[in-house]
């Protein structure tokens, strides 16, 4: 048996490096986890008083900490139209991209540079044009415009890459054997690329059901999900307002849990496309 | 027929196919010639292929062979519809397909990393394509059947494809190919992807199949055995034009020219001026006398070409004699080739025993090959200066 090296120095270093950046990224979220569990005369801060459901509860109650329901149902149906969009588009453009067609490279830094747009540069922009054509900013809207400024680009990005690593000689094949474009990209194509849309899609949801620097200007006279618990933090003194926060939080977890089930299903259904 | 190839027998652990003949019913289509007229494929400013014109009679299994980037992948593409023709025709058969897209040539392509369908079991690849066709549940489920069948594989229609080997992948991606009943088949690299000893087998198998069927199979390949050991007819590309078309066996004995006979490998290849052609009146070939720097005069037999052009001449590693100094050299032909050299080593590879030589004059290696039985009954050392000699008709002209 070799004899036991001894750790490196650097080792530890990068350890307790990892440790700290471990408690940095889940401290806060564990904060407002554990403050949301306050018991009832529990306050905005540390110590807790006492444990409880007390708050969650709260935030179902009296319209006491503003209107919380509404503004998760805008979030949620803006996230699922954005998502929709995104992935339709984001498709589409990866397919489009895999040809070197005409303008290609223009077409492809034009909606990355998006990227780089100041946000709330985005969200002025697309409220100067609102009013300029005379309409009304919605969340429906103007909003769903700014998001898209943001999900596009990046579902684009990723689309790219798994076009990318996607064989062609699949749908050479299927055409060979007698199918159509239309048939090939749905009996082959799309169940191949089906767990990276889902992840796409997750991105895309995640990316709308946070989004607030775009959205801020533009959302009208209704707020959007973070809009409101920006909104509550400055006049909701109690608990409630972390026990929305964790709500939320968890919402996203479980969204994902799901994403991730459906794509891992999806994978051993199809084991490894790449070879 | 379906009831008489379901009764063919899957033997052992079916590591070979079945000779199932009555299996050839299942595939009715009449094979189909191939015409290449003229054919030209442009990528931008470089040209992939230039102004081919090859016949592949119908039944015929021929292989494209030539270096990686030479066309051959190309010509296979075109044909099978996958890739653009620039100029020129290409027609199956008597029907010109220029503009008939893939799926309506009927042609089948067999991929070179197979491209079965990773989300798909077996069945569903082999099924895919008569599905396409909207072929009846019933006869659908026959044909599949028939195809496993006939690559021993009925077990494992199941199994998805990332679950087989790659022996077995590529005898489901013909299975898949076959089933169609094309009446070209196309082949890229088929058996690139398998192990020296599989691709052996797999050769014979694909040939087997061939000959059942009489179908008419275009092979893409880099390797000169797989290309000889199968091929009514062999074509030789390089730079995207054609070098030679012939059989197998003509190409051996009678490469066209240098980069064929290079390109076969092992050839010893000769370099010079000609200095005369000598009619000779028996044979309509000439000899013809080239002059090689630093080693002399070499004769070939090949047809009359000017006088002082460049050309070279070959000699295969197996039809060089070596003989000791001296040895029987008392009266030397003048027209028998000779050369001196020095042995630089000596590899038993089985059958056959490799011998790298130098030339002693201008220091340009040399190769032979005897069978190893031979050569221990009549064995030189490493650093012995030998005699080797060949005849004017075992050495092939080439013009350039």
């Amino acid at each position: 048996m070799a004899a036991t090296q001894k750790t490196p120095f650097s080792a530890h270093l990068l350890t307790v490096f990892f440790a700290l950046f471990v408690l940095f990224l889940y401290g806060p979220m564990i904060a407002v986890f554990l403050l949301s569990l306050q018991g009832p005369e529990g306050q905005l801060t540390f110590p807790m008083r006492g444990f409880s459901f007390h708050w969650i509860g709260a935030v179902f109650g009296q319209q006491r900490i503003g209107n919380f329901v509404e503004a998760f149902g805008r979030s949620f149906w803006l996230g699922l139209l954005v998502m929709l969009i995104t992935v339709v588009f984001s498709v589409l453009a990866g397919l489009a991209f895999r040809t070197n067609f005409r303008g290609s490279n223009l077409v492809f830094y034009l909606t990355i540079s998006s990227l780089i747009v100041p946000s709330i540069l985005v969200s002025l922009g697309i409220g100067v044009v609102f009013s300029l054509l005379n309409l009304p900013v919605q969340w429906y809207s103007s909003a769903l415009a700014g998001h898209l400024t943001w999900t596009l680009p990046f579902a684009f990005l990723i689309m790219l890459g798994i076009f990318g690593r996607f064989n062609p000689a699949y749908e050479e094949a299927a055409r060979d054997l007698g199918a159509s474009d239309r048939t090939t990209f749905w009996r082959i194509v799309f169940p191949l690329i089906a767990s990276s849309v889902i992840g796409v899609g997750l991105l895309g949801f995640t990316l709308s059901y946070d989004e607030f620097t775009r959205t801020s200007l533009i959302s009208g006279e209704t707020n959007t999900l973070p809009l409101e618990i920006f909104g509550m933090t400055t006049n909701v003194t109690s608990p409630a307002l972390y026990a929305l926060g964790t709500l939320t939080t968890v919402f996203s977890f479980v969204l994902i849990a799901i994403a991730l089930f459906t794509m891992q299903k999806l994978e051993e259904l199809q084991n490894q496309q790449e070879r | 027929m379906t009831t008489d190839a379901r009764k063919a027998r899957v033997t052992g652990a079916s590591s070979t196919i079945p000779a199932t003949g009555s299996i050839q019913s299942a595939l009715a289509n009449a094979a189909a010639g191939v015409s290449l007229r003229q054919v030209t494929k442009k990528y931008g400013p470089v040209t992939a292929v230039e102004t081919i014109t090859l016949d592949i009679p119908a039944g015929y299994y021929c292989c494209l062979l030539g270096p990686s980037g030479c066309g051959k992948t190309t010509v296979l593409r075109m044909i099978a519809g996958h890739e653009e023709i620039t100029s020129g025709d290409v027609f199956i058969g008597d029907r010109r397909v220029n503009d008939i897209p893939a799926a309506k040539r009927n042609t089948s392509m067999m991929f070179q990393s197979y491209a079965l369908f990773p989300h798909m079991t077996v069945w569903q690849n082999i099924e895919f394509g008569l599905e396409m066709q909207k072929i009846s549940d019933t006869e659908r489920k026959a044909r599949v059947g028939e195809m496993l069948e006939l690559v021993g594989l009925s077990h494992l229609s199941n199994r998805k494809s990332s679950q087989l080997s790659g022996g077995q992948q590529q005898r489901i991606a013909l299975a898949r190919a076959l089933v169609t009943r094309p009446q070209v088949l196309m082949l890229d690299e088929p058996l690139s992807a398998l192990d020296e000893n599989l691709r052996v087998q797999m050769r014979t198998e694909l040939r087997r199949i061939q000959k059942q069927f009489g179908m008419t199979f275009v092979q893409v390949t880099h390797h000169t055995e797989e290309a000889f050991s199968l091929s009514d007819m062999v074509v030789v590309m390089s730079h995207g034009r054609l070098d030679q078309v012939a059989t197998p066996s003509q190409m051996f004995k009678a490469p066209a020219s240098q980069f064929v006979a290079k390109f076969m490998g092992d050839n010893n290849i000769f370099q010079g001026k000609v200095r005369h052609c000598i009619p000779e009146p028996a044979s309509d070939v000439d000899v013809i006398e080239l002059e090689v720097d630093g080693i002399g005069s070499l004769y070939s037999q090949g047809y009359a070409v000017p006088l002082g052009s460049t050309a070279a001449c070959s000699v295969r590693p197996d039809l060089i004699r070596i003989e000791a100094i001296g040895a029987g050299s008392g009266q030397p032909n003048h027209r028998v080739n000779h050369v001196t050299a020095r042995i630089v080593s000596i590899e038993m590879t089985g059958y056959v025993t490799r011998i790298t030589l130098m030339e002693e004059k201008t220091g340009k290696d040399l190769l032979c090959k005897v069978r190893t039985t031979d050569w221990e009954a009549d064995p030189y050392s490493e650093g012995q200066v030998v005699s080797l000699r060949w005849s004017e008709g075992d050495c092939v002209f080439l013009p350039h």
